[in-house]
Formats: C-alpha cells, sequence, structure tokens
C-alpha cells in the first residue's frame, strides 16, 4: 500500500527490547483498588455504592454522567472500604474521589450484561450502548470515551476505521504484546467497531519496528477483505492521531477538525480488544496491560493490571527498583506525565509505568539557544518552536498564539532534539494553560455582559410598563423616578461582581 | 523508596547532541585546512592563529566575568575558539598581532557580547571582525604573501616570524596580490579580464590553495571536505551552500558571457576568494543565517548575489564578508516570512478547507 509522508519528526533510542519479548503476565490481585471516579477526558462518574457495600467484579460502581464520562467497575470482588480522596496520577498530586475496595479473593463476576449473539446483524445503537455501559475508553493514553467516538457514524459519513498500533512511545510494548498475543480479539473488536461505526473499510496502522506483530496481525486479518494491516515507517510521532491519518491516507485534518472530518475514525488496538470483550462477554473495562520498564525496575515486563492497582504495587511486583529511578513516568517517556508519588492508581489510559535513570533522560543545564533550527526542520505540525519560546519568555503569549502555540500537542520532539536542552514543551504547556485560561475568562466576562445586558432590557421594559400602566391609571405621574438610573447602577454591579 | 519529583514536564528522553559538540564538529572539520594552511604560510601564520584565537576567548572570559554569566562553564560550548579560528582564517597570515587582537575584541565584546551573548548577535562575530579591521587598517589587511611552506628554503624562521608579527618587520620582498584582487586593480588599469587572467594561478593552483590569500581563502578543497564532512555530520544542511554557490556561479557565469572581457567567469569566481569558507563556514552560521530551509535558500541566494556585485562593482575585490553582514541584517526578517506551514492550514494561518477525497 502506497504510503505518504508526514513532516518531521524524531528518532529516538526505542528501548523497546526490554519488554518486547516479554508475554503478558496477570497481576496477583493487591491488597487494595483505588478506583478514581475520573479516569478519563470529561465529567467524573457519579458514585453508585457507599462504605461497607459487597461488590463483585464486573460491577457497575460509578455511573458516567453527561455527554462525554465514563463509568466505572470493580476490578474484582470485594468490600468498599471507603470512598475518599485520594492522589491522582497527575503531576500535580492533587486529591480526587476514589471509590476504595478490599478485594475478597474470590474474584467472582457479577451478573454480566447478555452477550450479543450476532453484533453484525445488532443495531449500531446497541453496540454503543454496551460500550457505554461497560466504561471504554481510549487505551492510547488520551482516555477519551469510546462510546462517544463510536457515535461519530450517526453524525458524519464515515469510510475508515483506522486502528492505531503504531505504539511510537519508546519503552512501550503492551499494545505490541496484545496484537501479538491476541490477534483474534482485536480483529473482532475492530469489525464490531466497524460495523457500529457504519464503516466499510478497516486499516490497521503498525510500525515497522513491531515485524512479528505485522505478521500476525496480517494472518488474523486475511479471512476479512475488508481489513488491511499497513507497515508504517519508525518516525515519531507516527502514533499521533492527524499524523497517521495522514501517513496512511495522504490526507490532511484541517486545524480545529477531526478526522472524523475526513471520514476516518482512529481507535487503538487495545481498545478494539476491550469492545470484543464487553460486546462478546459483556465484561467491562476492569483490566488492561501496562509496559512496567525502565532502567531501574528491576525486571521490566507487560502486566496485566487490575484497574485501580497502586503504582507501588506493579513496581513491587515487577521486582522493585533496581536502582534510584530519577523520575517515574505515566506513560511514554516523550509524551508521559511525571508522577508526584508511587502512591496512585493505575488506571484506564495507563500504558506504561517507567522508572528512567538520570542516564536514559540524559536531562542536562538549559544553555543559551544557537538558532540552530533543529526545532523548526524536526517539528511534525510545522510551527516554529524557537520563536515561540522567545515571545513566551517574554510572556508576550499573544505573538506566541498567532504562531500557533495552541496547534502543538506537546509530542516532545523538539526538547528532545534541541542542543541546548531547552525545555520547549515545557514553555508550550505554560502557554497553552495560561491562553485557555484566558479564553475561559473571557467567554465567562462576555456571558456576564450579556445577562447583564438582557437585565436592563428587562428592567427597562418593566419600567416602561409600569409607567404606561400609572400613566393610564392617574394622568398627573410626573413625581417617579427617573427609570434610568437604577438599571444602570444596577447593571454596573452585575458587571463587577 | 522516594522518587525525585520532576519540575517540568516532559520528555523524559533527549537527543546526543549538545551545543559543544557541534562547535567541535566544526572545529574538526575546520582542521584540515587550517593545518595545510598554517604550513603553506609558516610561523607567522601560526602566531597570528594562535594570538586570534588567544584573544577572543580572552575577551569572551572578561564579558562573561563582566557580565556575572559562569565563566568556565560558557567557555566550555567552545563558539569563541570557533569565533576565532574563523577570523584567523580571514586575516592576512603575516598581518601584525593587533590586527588578531583588536579583531578579536570587535568580534567578541562588541558583536556578541553587547548584544547578549551566544545566540543573541545579528551578526557573524568573525565577519565583523575582519570587516571593521579591513574599512580601519586598509593596508594591513590587504598584504598578501605568496606561500612560504615551513622549513622551505626562504620561509621566515621562528625568529624573523616574531619580528614579523610583533615587530611589523615585513620583508619588502614578499607581497604578491590575491587572484580577485589583481583582476581588481589591472581591470582599473584599463587592462581586460581575458588578459589579465593569464597572470593569475591556473585553476588547480587555486583549488589546492597554493596561492596568495587569507588562510581561509585558500584551498578549497580542503575546506570543501570540511564542509561535506559537516553536512554528513548533518551539523548543516546543503540549503544554504548550494544556493550560494549555486547563485554566484550563475551570475557570474552569464555576465561572463555577455561580456568575458569585464566579468570573469562562474569558475574563477568560485575558486577564487573566500567562497568556499563562506558558503560552507560562515554564512551556515546557526545565529546570525535563518532557521527555516525556506528562509536558508533566500538567505543563501542573496549572499552568492550580493558577493559577485561587491566583487564587480565595489571597492573591494572581496565581496563574502560584505555580502554575508548585509543579509544578516535580513535574517531576522527572513524568519518571518519564511515560517514552515502549519499542519492544517494554510500559509496565511487559516485552517485548510475540507477537501472531498482526491
Amino acid at each position: 500500500m502506497k504510503l505518504f509522508p508526514i513532516r518531521g519528526g524524531i528518532h529516538p533510542e526505542y528501548r523497546k527490547d526490554m519488554t518486547s519479548e516479554k508475554a503478558i503476565v496477570a497481576m496477583p490481585m493487591p491488597a487494595a483498588l483505588y478506583i478514581p471516579l475520573q479516569q478519563h477526558i470529561g465529567a467524573p462518574a457519579e458514585v453508585l455504592v457507599a462504605e461497607g457495600d459487597l461488590v463483585r467484579k464486573g460491577q457497575m460502581i460509578a455511573r458516567n454522567q453527561g455527554a462525554v464520562s465514563a463509568s466505572q467497575h470493580a476490578p474484582t470482588s470485594g468490600r468498599i472500604t471507603s470512598v475518599a480522596e485520594v492522589a491522582a496520577p497527575h503531576p500535580s498530586g492533587l486529591p480526587q474521589k476514589t471509590i476504595i475496595i478490599e478485594p475478597d479473593g474470590k474474584d467472582e463476576w457479577a451478573d454480566l450484561p447478555e452477550p450479543i449473539a450476532d453484533p453484525f446483524a445488532a443495531d449500531p445503537h446497541t453496540i454503543h450502548d454496551r460500550v457505554a455501559q461497560s466504561g471504554i475508553v481510549g487505551m492510547g493514553g488520551a482516555a477519551f470515551p469510546s462510546a462517544v467516538k463510536l457515535n461519530l457514524g450517526a453524525q458524519k459519513k464515515l469510510e475508515t476505521l483506522l486502528l492505531n498500533g503504531a505504539e511510537c512511545e519508546p519503552y512501550l510494548t503492551c499494545d505490541d504484546r496484545v496484537m501479538r498475543e491476541y490477534p483474534d480479539e482485536v480483529i473482532d473488536g475492530a469489525r464490531i467497531m466497524a460495523h457500529a461505526l457504519g464503516t466499510a473499510k478497516v486499516v490497521i496502522g503498525i510500525e515497522q519496528n513491531k515485524p512479528q506483530a505485522i505478521e500476525i496481525m496480517t494472518r488474523a486479518a486475511a479471512a476479512f477483505p475488508e481489513i488491511k494491516v499497513v507497515a508504517v515507517p519508525v518516525q515519531y510521532p507516527m502514533g499521533s492521531e492527524r499524523h497517521l491519518v495522514q501517513a496512511i491516507t495522504g490526507r490532511e485534518t484541517p486545524a480545529r477538525k477531526l478526522t472524523a472530518d475526513l471520514g476516518i475514525v482512529v481507535h487503538n488496538v487495545a481498545t478494539a480488544r476491550a469492545v470484543h470483550h464487553a460486546v462478546r462477554f459483556g465484561r467491562p473495562l476492569v483490566a488492561r496491560v501496562v509496559t512496567v520498564s525502565g532502567g531501574a525496575i528491576r525486571e521490566p515486563s507487560n502486566v496485566m493490571t487490575p484497574i485501580g492497582t497502586k503504582v507501588s504495587d506493579l513496581v513491587e511486583f515487577c521486582g522493585g527498583f533496581s536502582a534510584r529511578p530519577e523520575s517515574v513516568v505515566n506513560g511514554g517517556p516523550m509524551m508521559g506525565q511525571p508522577l508526584p508519588s508511587l502512591d496512585v492508581p493505575v488506571v484506564k489510559g495507563t500504558s506504561g509505568i517507567l522508572a528512567m535513570t538520570a542516564e536514559e533522560i540524559n536531562n542536562s543545564p538549559t544553555s543559551a539557544c544557537i538558532r540552530c533550527g533543529a526545532c523548526v526542520t524536526i517539528c511534525p505540525c510545522g510551527l516554529s518552536p524557537v520563536d515561540m519560546a522567545a515571545f513566551i519568555r517574554k510572556d508576550n503569549l499573544d505573538v506566541a498564539a498567532k504562531l500557533g502555540v495552541m496547534d502543538c500537542f506537546s509530542c516532545g520532539s523538539c526538547s528532545w532534539v534541541c542542543p541546548s536542552h531547552i525545555p520547549l514543551v515545557h514553555y508550550f504547556n505554560y502557554a497553552k494553560g495560561v491562553l485557555r485560561e484566558l479564553e475561559s475568562e473571557r467567554r465567562k466576562s462576555e456571558r456576564i455582559k450579556t445577562l447583564a445586558e438582557v437585565r436592563t432590557i428587562r428592567i427597562e421594559k418593566a419600567a416602561e410598563a409600569k409607567r404606561a400602566a400609572l400613566a393610564a391609571k392617574s394622568k398627573p405621574a410626573a413625581d417617579a423616578a427617573p427609570p434610568g438610573g437604577e438599571t444602570k447602577a444596577t447593571t454596573e454591579e452585575k458587571v463587577n461582581a | 523508596m522516594s522518587i525525585a519529583i520532576m519540575k517540568k514536564s516532559g520528555p523524559f528522553a533527549h537527543g546526543f547532541n549538545t551545543v559543544q559538540k557541534t562547535m567541535f564538529t566544526v572545529l574538526l572539520a575546520l582542521m584540515p585546512a587550517t593545518l595545510f594552511n598554517l604550513y603553506l604560510f609558516g610561523w607567522p601564520a601560526i602566531l597570528l592563529f594562535t594570538i586570534t584565537v588567544g584573544a577572543c576567548v580572552a575577551v569572551e572570559a572578561a564579558c562573561l566575568l563582566l557580565a556575572g554569566k559562569p565563566v568556565v562553564a560558557t567557555l566550555a560550548d567552545c563558539s569563541a575558539i570557533l569565533t576565532g579560528w574563523l577570523l584567523a582564517m580571514s586575516l592576512p597570515p603575516w598581518a601584525p598581532w593587533w590586527i588578531g587582537v583588536l579583531a578579536a575584541i570587535f568580534a567578541i565584546a562588541l558583536t556578541k557580547h553587547a548584544f547578549g551573548g551566544l545566540g543573541q548577535n545579528v551578526f557573524n562575530p568573525a565577519m565583523v571582525g575582519r570587516t571593521v579591521m579591513l574599512i580601519s587598517f586598509p593596508v594591513a589587511m590587504t598584504v598578501w604573501v605568496a606561500p612560504h611552506p615551513l622549513f622551505s628554503a626562504g620561509a621566515p624562521g621562528l625568529t624573523e616570524a616574531f619580528a614579523i608579527t610583533f615587530g611589523g618587520n615585513m620583508p619588502d620582498t614578499v607581497s604578491a596580490a590575491s587572484a580577485l584582487g589583481y583582476i581588481k586593480t589591472e581591470l582599473s588599469r584599463g587592462i581586460p579580464v581575458a588578459q589579465s587572467m593569464a597572470q593569475v594561478p591556473d585553476l588547480m593552483d587555486m583549488t589546492l590553495g597554493y596561492r596568495a590569500g587569507s588562510m581561509g581563502e585558500t584551498s578549497a578543497i580542503l575546506i570543501l571536505a570540511g564542509g561535506l564532512f559537516l553536512m554528513a555530520k548533518r551539523i548543516i544542511s546543503w540549503h544554504i551552500p548550494v544556493s550560494m554557490m549555486g547563485s554566484l556561479f550563475l551570475i557570474a557565469a552569464l555576465f561572463h558571457a555577455i561580456d568575458p572581457a569585464r566579468f570573469t567567469s562562474g569558475t574563477f569566481h568560485l575558486m577564487s576568494g573566500a567562497t568556499f569558507l563562506g558558503a560552507f563556514f560562515i554564512a551556515t552560521d546557526y545565529v546570525t543565517s535563518p532557521v527555516s530551509k525556506t528562509g536558508q535558500l533566500i538567505f543563501g541566494i542573496g549572499v552568492g548575489l550580493l558577493t559577485w556585485s561587491i566583487r564587480n562593482f565595489a571597492g573591494y575585490p572581496e565581496g563574502m564578508a560584505f555580502a554575508v553582514l548585509l543579509m544578516n541584517s535580513l535574517t531576522p526578517i527572513i524568519d518571518q516570512y519564511t515560517r514552515p506551514r502549519a499542519f492544517g492550514r494554510t500559509r496565511k494561518g487559516e485552517p485548510l478547507p475540507l477537501e472531498e477525497k482526491p
């Protein structure tokens, strides 16, 4: 199949061989599980259980609320010890509401929803509802509720389901292992998703550094003419949704649009497997494969981990630390987030836990920019990191916004390539945060202004009506207060409030 | 076990390139041409080279000290050495010591540190150093000598070299004109190019470097080798060298075809003066050239055309340095207008229209 070039990109040290030949191992149930109510993009789920409740595996313990949200399920049978504030797996380490389960060791399944007998004859809505009910989110790392994305077929005309098996982040091998060990489940899940989306074609994109996965998936897909497995070049960030679409179809997703506007929906391979489990067995998403790796991990492994397992338990299962890690990262080394501590749970979007040594991170003090232009050459988004950073350093965020800082998806290529070790992505994340805040401020004040104006009009109208009524009742109504004064004061008060 | 809390976001991986490595690679690329030229021009050249590089490092250290910046750590980036090195290669090899020192002060103190140090300067420091010297001391800066290889008969020994560099005792008989200078002088006397060309060293000698000129002007072949090494190491890309030499060659060849009596050939322009040094080592300076590839092409073409114009129509026989400095001043504007097109957007920054499937 003809492929198309993508702009820029880098070739970091992949170090996937630390775990790529390690078969997925299941981890014993830890002493306690911590299920945060928000493990996804969107609104947190609503708690359905209380302290002391007994739950069984797969039982819904928190329900999705709002248009974009995902439910949470008990990863095993046991007792709810509390619903408390626990540190979230986020760099801030801020606490969030979390359901704590003490497993009873029986791992008993709850009464699960019936399997959908013939999903290809089922209405797309049935599948969509089942996926929503099963709490499935995008397992590539972004954790966007999958049901919402599966519903795109209802709004847009779709042609292709693109299954993302690129796994372009260094170290991570969880998708590689899932494709190699469960190819039929992934393919079945993909076919079900394609049916739900109404797409005729399925393309599975896998980076060329996973030859076994490519071979196994090609063989598994051979029976289905609508499925094509494509080997894409090893070029970070190939796994970025928009870039993968461009590499495979040659089409560039316009800014502020979705790939779905081009008729292509992208899902992760592990998500497809989760859909297979939900549809064929009624099983919700209660565990995932996590790559535990990095130079400071004694036994790097791919671990089938119950959602809610503390990172410290997972690290201990992998033999603990063999050296002092310089930092522990949630996700891949390029786009992953630093963990504030090991006392945070594994969530649905946790693709990797990396304990990295200083040598692997290769950090150095920042020196002066020598304008070498490497960041401009490699930026996969066609931005000019050197210029944006210069403006952000002077807090000139408006110009940075004009130069497109909001188009940056923080892939980290510029920081990686910079010979002066300038933390470019750090600058851009800062700018994006402030600009987003300013934008929401602006929206808020605009809304207040509109409300105030509406109120003024309303009060004026009321005063007008009153005056008219008074005038009708008695002609000498000259001593009525001037109507303008009061309304004006109210408006100002409202705006200042 | 406790873990260190990272204060910044990712990535948690980094390439192995550093500023120091980059500068060091450039120095390595300059090494063959430098060694050959030091051999060719003997002890006086070695003395001037040492003084110029030493002065640049000393001035850099003084400026860092004054600015309260870390001295040793910053000196380790090798940028001052590189500036001094390129500066020394652009001076007449037998020039007196104070030329090297003054040029170093202009290059490092006024061109680099007055603007904020490494990465902040608008103009190429080495070229400012050379140009200021050329304008201020035109006589000392245009005394070229024919090659006097080390240990050959007639080559100055160490003692004589000290007299030349520190005493200003330039032997009367050794001066020679550079090819570009000779052609220009003859042309001003009304002697056509075709006739004066017969007197300049043949192309082969020019390529190998056996001719009068500054160290960087001779031995095009070794400079070219260094430049290709830099390309292979991906320190520089082809854009500036190719566009610069290409435009210089094309315009020279065009005018030579129109009026061979007045204009020298494209090949002559490529092989003479500091064309190769300029194309691979001067115009490609990161700090003072555009960051985008399109910008670099425009920059290179500008340098090529200006070099040719200055060589032919201005008062100086060689225009490389002036051309680079003029284009340096345009770099910020070129950068502003040659930013790459952002993903999913038009050149103007609007979102791409949703086209139908091609």
